[in-house]
Parts: structure tokens; C-alpha cells; sequence
């Protein structure tokens, strides 16, 4: 890579938008090229210097009053023309009703079949993320950006930690779409293996952290804690990953 | 508090409850955006008024997607109409994306500051942005949607969005390096 190639891909990584090939690539230009080093570690400084959020603007309470008075004003004049739309109503009853199918298909199924083929979806995922088009939706080795990314994007509040002290640096997190459920995945590093820890919540019990059996020579570590059910899956062995699981579970919880 | 009044049919009561639900949590989102883009408080919550109204008429149209971007879709085109409407001049029409083609303005040294700058210098600094520049700025930084998202949300190729947010961050990084090496004098 040359430093012409090198330019645009600077913001593309500081935006997450890069993939993992693009990464390791830029990154090796970064270690021989001093200029395009300095250009990126301004691409973050620049990102930091606009992440404040004293630049962010919060609607004046007088605002949202008048909105919500307004709203209900044209509610009164409205209601005979019964605006209601049909297209929303169907697209909510179909959501529903596919919503109550999987939960019959999950309660119905047998236990095993259904965490295996979970387990299988689980190690698709983590292979689709490595073949370099899907890993990181958000780049970052900040707990405190990676955290406050996810709300919003899910119903619940993953725990995020970095156990960069413990040699599994976080290096970021995605959104990814498993047994029927947007899950968060953060992603860690250890030495050139990547871990992937799907979390999403459970109405299970708390379980202490189990091995699951290696799916495409892929290690899967599963337990259940507070409500949130946790699969963290990678090529490392098997002993390292629990080592890893035992590291996330004893780290601190970073709350923004 | 029950849904059966005499004002407004179940229907319609439901349907504000859900709009109340889904969308008006982005208010903040939507008012932030009209804000930057208007550049002041007064405009902005017209814009922003204006936006929610619209919002709730063409509820029926909102398909359960993303609800942030959905509302700030609104917002942008609610902001250009009035800007059409209130100051004619500042639309560049189409922007020529080779108009503010980047003299290279290579910053040869590490802007250390920049991470302590304070918000006032940075706010300036973003302010000075034409438009069409600042909102991705806004879309990127602050709401932090993919290059994607903002290309649906703002209605131009994805190529653009990415040239266009490539431009802005060089005026950001060369003005605020200005700022920077003459000690925040300037």
C-alpha cells in the first residue's frame, strides 16, 4: 500500500467503515510511513475534538411542549378524518405475529437441536465477521465509545468492558442478527486471534460458563448472568478462551 | 387516563401515543440538527417544530425502520425548504463537489490540542462550514450513522458523502491548526 492508497482509507477506518483486511493492511503502511501515521493519529484528534458533548445541542423543554400541545391540538380537529394508516397496522401485526412464531418455534423445538443450530449461527457469524467485510461497526478501543454506540441500536444495554490490562484489548463492536434477535457482538483481540462475544438478553438462569462443542474448529464458551445470555466464540483454545471468560467475568462494567 | 374521550377517535389516539413513543425520544436528535444547520435557536425550532408536525402527518409512511434517521430525514428536507423560503442566497444550488477542491493542506504536525479544544473554538470552527458540509459533520460525528445511512437520510450517492466529509475534516483539521499554532490568538 502507498500512501496515495493510504489517504482516503485514513477516514474510512477512523469512521469504522474499513475492513479487517483494510485494517491490517493500513495499519502495516501506518508502521513504515511516519506521515500517514501522523495523519491518522490527527483523523483522531479531530474525531475526539467533535465527539464533545458540549457541541451537541438539546431541545429547549419550551420546545418539546409546544410540539406535544400542537400534536394534541390537531388530534381534536383531526379525529374525524380517522387517519389511521392500514400499512402501519399490518406491518405491526406481521412483526407480532412473526415475534410469537419464534417464540413458539424456540419453546417448541428441543433444547438441544435449537442450541446447536444457535451454536452454528453463532460460529457463521464469527467467520462471516473475520472474512473481512462485516467485523466492526464501530472501531474503537475506548469502552466508553463502544458502550453509549449501542444505545439506541438495541433494546437492552450490553455490558462492555475492556480487558486490555488482561491482554483481550476490545477493539470494538457490531451489531449482528442472531436466532431471530438483533445481539451485540463486542469484538477483543488476543495476540493475532480475534474474539467474538455475542450477548443478548435471557430469561434463563445464571450459568456458569460451560464449553459447547467446537463447531468448524471454532471454540464456544456459553453462560448466563443478570438477565443476559453471553456466547463468546474464536479460534483461540479452548483454555484461553475460558481464561478469557473469566477475565470479562471479573472485569468492571463500564457505565458512561 | 383512558383512550376513549370524547376528543379524537381510539385510533388516532393510539396513533399519537405511538408516534409519542417512537419518535418524539429523537427530538433532541432532530433539534441538534436543525440547530447546526440553521445556526440559531430561533430558526431552529421552527425548523424543528415544523419537521415533527410533518413527521406525524406522514406517520402512516414510517415503517418501523430506524425512527432517528426517519426524523431527521424530515428535518434536513424541512430545513432546505425553509431555507429556500428565508435565505435564498445561501443555497449554493447544486454545490460543485470539485468547487472547494482541497488545496492540500497538509497539517505537519500532530494537533495534540485539538483533543482539548474547547467547544466554543470547535463550534466556530464547524459553523464555517458550508452547509452542505457541516450537516455531514453533524450526521457523522454527533449521530454517528454509517456513510450508508447518511447517504439514504441526505439523498446523495454514497460517494459524495464520503468526499464530502473528507473536505470538511481538512478545513476542520486546517482551521483549527491555524487556531492552534498562533496559541488561540487568532
Amino acid at each position: 500500500m502507498n500512501c496515495q492508497q493510504a489517504g482516503p482509507l485514513i477516514d474510512f477506518y477512523a469512521d469504522g467503515e474499513l475492513d479487517a483486511a483494510g485494517i491490517l493492511e493500513l495499519e502495516k503502511h501506518f508502521h513504515d510511513c511516519p506521515a500517514c501515521a501522523l495523519a491518522w493519529r490527527n483523523a483522531q484528534n479531530l474525531k475526539k475534538a467533535l465527539k464533545q458533548d458540549a457541541l451537541f445541542f438539546t431541545a429547549p423543554a419550551e420546545l418539546r411542549r409546544t410540539i406535544k400541545a400542537e400534536l394534541h391540538s390537531q388530534l381534536k380537529t383531526e379525529s374525524r378524518w380517522n387517519v389511521w394508516n392500514w400499512n402501519w397496522l399490518s406491518a405491526a401485526t406481521t412483526s407480532v405475529a412473526t415475534a410469537c412464531l419464534a417464540l413458539l418455534l424456540t419453546v417448541t423445538l428441543t433444547r438441544p437441536s435449537a442450541e446447536q443450530r444457535l451454536t452454528q449461527e453463532i460460529v457463521s457469524s464469527n467467520i462471516r465477521s473475520l472474512m473481512a467485510n462485516h467485523m466492526l461497526d464501530v472501531v474503537s478501543t475506548d469502552q466508553h465509545t463502544v458502550k453509549p454506540w449501542f444505545n439506541g441500536k438495541l433494546d437492552f444495554s450490553p455490558p462492555v468492558k475492556d480487558l486490555a490490562a488482561q491482554e483481550f484489548p476490545l477493539i470494538g463492536g457490531r451489531l449482528d442478527y442472531i436466532g431471530g434477535r438483533s445481539v451485540a457482538a463486542l469484538v477483543f483481540q488476543h495476540r493475532k486471534h480475534v474474539i467474538n462475544l455475542f450477548i443478548w438478553p435471557t430469561n434463563d438462569k445464571d450459568s456458569k460458563p460451560a464449553s459447547l462443542t467446537p463447531i468448524q474448529g471454532y471454540n464456544v464458551i456459553h453462560w448466563s448472568e443478570s438477565e443476559m445470555t453471553f456466547r463468546a466464540v474464536s479460534d483461540l483454545n479452548e483454555k484461553e478462551l475460558m481464561e478469557f471468560v473469566q477475565d470479562y467475568a471479573t472485569g468492571e462494567t463500564i457505565n458512561p | 387516563m383512558t383512550a376513549r374521550t370524547k376528543n379524537g377517535s381510539v385510533d388516532e389516539r393510539e396513533r399519537l401515543k405511538l408516534f409519542e413513543q417512537t419518535v418524539l425520544p429523537h427530538l433532541d436528535a432532530a433539534y441538534n440538527l436543525a440547530r447546526w444547520l440553521a445556526g440559531n435557536d430561533h430558526d431552529a425550532q421552527d425548523v424543528a417544530q415544523e419537521a415533527c408536525l410533518r413527521a406525524f402527518k406522514f406517520f402512516g409512511s414510517f415503517r418501523g425502520e430506524n425512527a432517528r434517521a426517519w426524523l431527521l430525514t424530515i428535518v434536513r428536507n424541512t430545513f432546505y425548504n425553509w431555507l429556500k423560503k428565508n435565505r435564498p442566497p445561501e443555497i449554493a444550488g447544486e454545490l460543485d463537489d470539485k468547487a472547494l477542491a482541497v488545496e492540500d493542506v497538509s497539517v505537519n504536525a500532530e494537533l495534540v490540542n485539538l483533543r482539548h479544544a474547547d467547544a466554543e473554538t470547535v463550534r466556530r470552527a464547524i459553523g464555517e462550514l458550508p452547509v452542505e458540509f457541516r450537516e455531514m459533520i453533524v450526521l457523522r460525528e454527533m449521530e454517528g450513522f454509517s456513510y450508508k445511512e447518511i447517504a439514504e437520510l441526505s439523498d446523495v450517492p454514497i460517494g459524495t458523502v464520503m468526499s464530502r466529509l473528507a473536505r470538511a475534516r481538512k478545513q476542520l483539521q486546517k482551521s483549527l491548526a491555524g487556531e492552534f499554532q498562533t496559541g488561540g490568538q487568532k
